[in-house]
């Protein structure tokens, strides 16, 4: 066992809070170098803990030594460890891009490193917390903080954007810690562990409400459809780094905890939704597509996407009996977490040099910006499913497990979606391809950014090649 | 009826007031205290349910004083918001999402 | 179409409370009751009052996060402020001024109080932290205090100072046990120089969410 000093589960959380607080104090040079630090110490300890876990089965840490349900458990499966797996992974390519994005005196720039690193303690204590009450604070904790990224230094539009996610985001939270104090009052106690053997069919009908209510509060914070108003004015208006940094991970969050309670103590009660579920997943893959394939600004044709692709999500609770819907669901996440990250962090770039946020501003790109169109398109491929692509890998396994399973509508949506993410993605590489006006200028931008955004996607795109010890992590302590 | 369950009613009705408010009105420094009413009232179930049977419990009285704290970070980020876009645009209600 | 919109509303909200109550009524006395092993345990936690040794010390962690939540929302807040400069301050009638000269010292000494005496009644940082937090928000509305621009890195340091204490004594007591395992001899210190760290610090955060918006409008 690893000596109890450099225990990964409890660095992942006290690393970022620690640079997050010296990056504010000492100022944004510094902050960003103690940023990038940090990120990489915190991938390393990512790839110890999984390691760690696709070994030995979970890891559990009873903070304060009390044990639940006195005190509060830390504890990590192979669903948390591949989150945590994820967040680094996806953050650390960001923040070297956020780096050379943000010039020297703007204001996003300076807060992005104190807010980011209370973003991603935030995300890591959500994905490693096994006590109801702690996840709502680290809710909170993050949501605050994408709420801070989307605005800072923003005009009137970041600020209305900013503003909207706020009061879904609380709402979101409110309904959620109302269904805590609910499950407290008929359990005593708000343990998952402790709870799960509690929770049978028979609970009383107060535990179906708490049930309800913290699951619609979670759809809420991650923009499932119909509560997705507030998703493509904030991922749109945000600077392409805080774009990323939310539709890769922020939104995932909430749908890891969906998928806790789902498989954890709320098991007996929520399966009664999964249907529910499903059928607003694939209205959120129709909706999301179609607002994409009209859109005319290039992040909020990319930000309805990501409501689009979050539908997919949706699509597996129908089929949690089979192991191989929650592995599909999973490598979804991941999937879709690398090549948005990806896709926005391209659209950053080309912004950067077009000057302007639409499609139509993108004639011609393809020839000044070779490496950032490779780096769209390879997104693309991961959003359409395309082999061998992450996103084919997760689009595959969800049809295998609906067609093992009789549930042949789910498949037939799942390539439809396909179909319309192909429409929207081969809409702006058209106008990439286009041949350029003469008078079109493109302003430098910076290598860094460039093979940033194609370091995101091309890891969607290698990462299906590599599917099979992201599975096995995943079996490992479920 | 104990004083916790009429604490507990009272806070169940309070939430759905809240929640009807941020989500029906339009005046933002409204909304802000709709959103408060709708936190007091998830901390006031969960005190109020707790001593149902006129016993304390202190764990969920720490909770809801962690709650208090995160509301008023939630309502302070919330108030400095409002008085950016004010500043910006004069107006105190959020401007139709104009999707172009 | 918007009449429809608020009916649907309402009636969903009446329905909810009513289904609530409903259930609410049925419940039975709940499976586990914590309050006897918060009393066990109550000599080891370093303070006398259940609620604050839950707070401080079974459930620290949550207060952890919760002084990140706050110390966030500032951040959030100033990098939505921005750069504008703080507006003057704008002096009261006399009379005003020198209640808020009377009630400050007042004040502080109510502040320490209640910080000292979280260990056995209610009290400890938080409100001793706001106490501290009113009196300089009402020494601004009197005109003694200036609002306040960009903070320097001295009021960046205090601003930080009781967070950073807090997640320094928790990865120092990592090399002993768990995360802020206070060992049972030491608990009732360590909880004093954390919270007498996070008084500070909290007044400056509270203030802060104030005096940081005290700026002239239209910048």
């Amino acid at each position: 066992m690893t000596e109890p000093l450099i225990d990964p589960l409890v660095w992942l959380i006290l690393l970022p809070l620690a640079w997050a607080t010296l990056a504010f104090v000492l100022g944004p040079s510094r902050g960003a170098w103690l940023g990038i630090a940090g990120l990489a110490a915190q991938c390393g300890l990512a790839f110890e803990l999984a390691q760690k876990v696709g070994a030995g089965g979970t890891a559990v840490h009873a903070v304060g030594g009390w044990g639940a349900p006195l005190g509060i458990d830390l504890a990590v499966d192979g669903l948390s460890a591949a989150m945590l797996l994820l967040t680094q992974a996806v953050a650390l390519p960001l923040a070297i891009y956020a780096r050379s994005y943000f010039k020297a005196d703007d204001s996003a720039g300076t807060w992005f490193w104190p807010l980011t690193g209370f973003l991603i303690a935030g995300l890591n204590a959500l994905f490693v917390s096994a006590d109801l009450f702690n996840i709502y604070v680290t809710l909170e904790l993050v949501g605050l903080a994408a709420v801070g990224l989307v605005a800072a230094g923003g005009g009137a539009q970041q600020v209305a954007a900013a503003l909207r996610y706020l009061f879904a985001t609380l709402v979101g939270s409110g309904a959620y810690l109302l269904g805590v104090s609910l499950i407290y009052s008929v359990y005593g106690t708000v343990s998952i562990t402790t709870l799960l053997p509690l929770v049978t069919d028979d609970a009383p009908r107060l535990v179906w409400i708490a049930g309800a209510l913290m699951v619609a509060g979670l759809m809420l914070k991650t923009a499932l459809f119909p509560f997705h108003f507030w998703l493509p004015p904030a991922h749109g208006g945000a600077p392409a780094p805080v774009s990323a940094l939310l539709s890769a991970l922020v939104v995932k969050a909430s749908f890891y905890l969906i998928l806790r309670l789902w498989l954890g103590p709320l098991q007996p009660l929520l399966s009664v939704f999964a249907w529910l579920m499903a059928l607003l997943g694939a209205a959120a893959i129709f909706w999301g597509s179609w607002q994409a394939i009209r859109a005319v600004k290039l992040k909020r044709l990319i930000a309805y996407s990501t409501v689009a692709q979050l539908g997919y999500l949706f699509l597996i609770f129908p089929l949690l009996a089979a192991p191989g819907a929650l592995q599909a669901g999973v490598m979804q996440v991941f999937a879709h977490g690398l090549a948005k990250a990806g896709m926005f962090a391209a659209a950053g770039v080309l912004i950067k040099a077009t000057g302007r946020d639409t499609v139509a501003g993108l004639a011609g790109a393809v020839e000044r910006l070779p490496v950032t169109m490779f780096a769209f398109a390879l997104s693309g491929m991961t959003l359409m499913g395309l082999p061998p692509s992450s996103g084919f890998l997760a689009k595959w396994q969800i049809i295998e497990a609906a067609l093992a399973q009789g549930q042949w509508i789910i498949a037939v949506v799942v390539l439809a979606g396909g179909l319309l993410a192909a429409v929207y993605v081969f809409r702006v590489l058209r106008q990439a391809f286009l041949l350029t006006p003469a008078s079109a200028a493109f302003a430098p931008v910076s290598r860094t950014l460039e093979w940033c955004a194609f370091a995101l996607a091309a890891a969607s795109v290698l990462l299906g090649l590599r599917g099979v010890e992201l599975m096995q992590l995943l079996g490992a302590g479920t | 009826m104990t004083t916790g369950f009429v604490f507990a009613l009272a806070g169940a009705a309070l939430f759905a007031l809240g929640v009807a408010g941020v989500v029906l009105i339009g005046h933002l420094l409204r909304r802000i205290l709709a959103f408060n009413l709708m936190g007091s009232g998830a901390c006031l179930v969960l005190v109020g349910l707790a001593q149902r049977h006129d016993l304390a419990d202190p764990v969920p009285q720490a909770m809801v004083l962690t709650g208090i704290v995160v509301a008023v970070a939630a309502t302070a980020l919330a108030l400095a918001l409002v008085r950016k876009l004010h500043a910006l645009t004069g107006q105190l209600e959020l401007p139709d999402d104009a999707d172009d | 179409m918007k009449r429809m919109v608020v009916a649907l509303v309402v009636t969903l909200a009446l329905a909810f409370v009513l289904l609530l109550t409903g259930a609410m009524l049925e419940l039975e006395p709940a499976a586990i009751d914590l309050r006897a092993p918060v009393s066990a345990h109550l000599a080891d936690s370093g303070v006398t009052h259940p609620v604050n040794a839950v707070l401080l010390n079974y459930r620290g962690y949550d207060t952890l996060l919760e002084i990140a939540v706050l110390l966030l929302a500032l951040l959030a807040i100033l990098a939505v402020v921005g750069d504008a400069p703080a507006s003057p301050s704008r002096a009261a009638h006399p009379v005003l001024q020198t209640l808020g000269r009377l009630a400050t010292p007042l004040m502080v000494v109510v502040a320490v109080y209640l910080l000292w005496a979280g260990a056995f009644r209610p009290g400890g940082a938080f409100q001793a932290g706001a106490v501290l937090a009113a009196a300089a928000v009402l020494l601004h509305l009197v005109g003694l205090l200036p609002g306040w621009s960009t903070p320097r890195l001295r009021l960046r340091i205090g601003l930080a100072a009781g967070f950073a204490l807090f997640l320094a004594v928790a990865a120092a007591l990592l090399t002993q046990g768990s995360l802020l395992q206070y060992p049972p001899d030491a608990a009732g210190a360590l909880i004093l120089l954390i919270e007498s760290g996070l008084t500070v610090s909290l007044a400056l955060i509270l203030a802060g969410l104030f005096l940081f918006l005290a700026r002239e409008e239209g910048a």
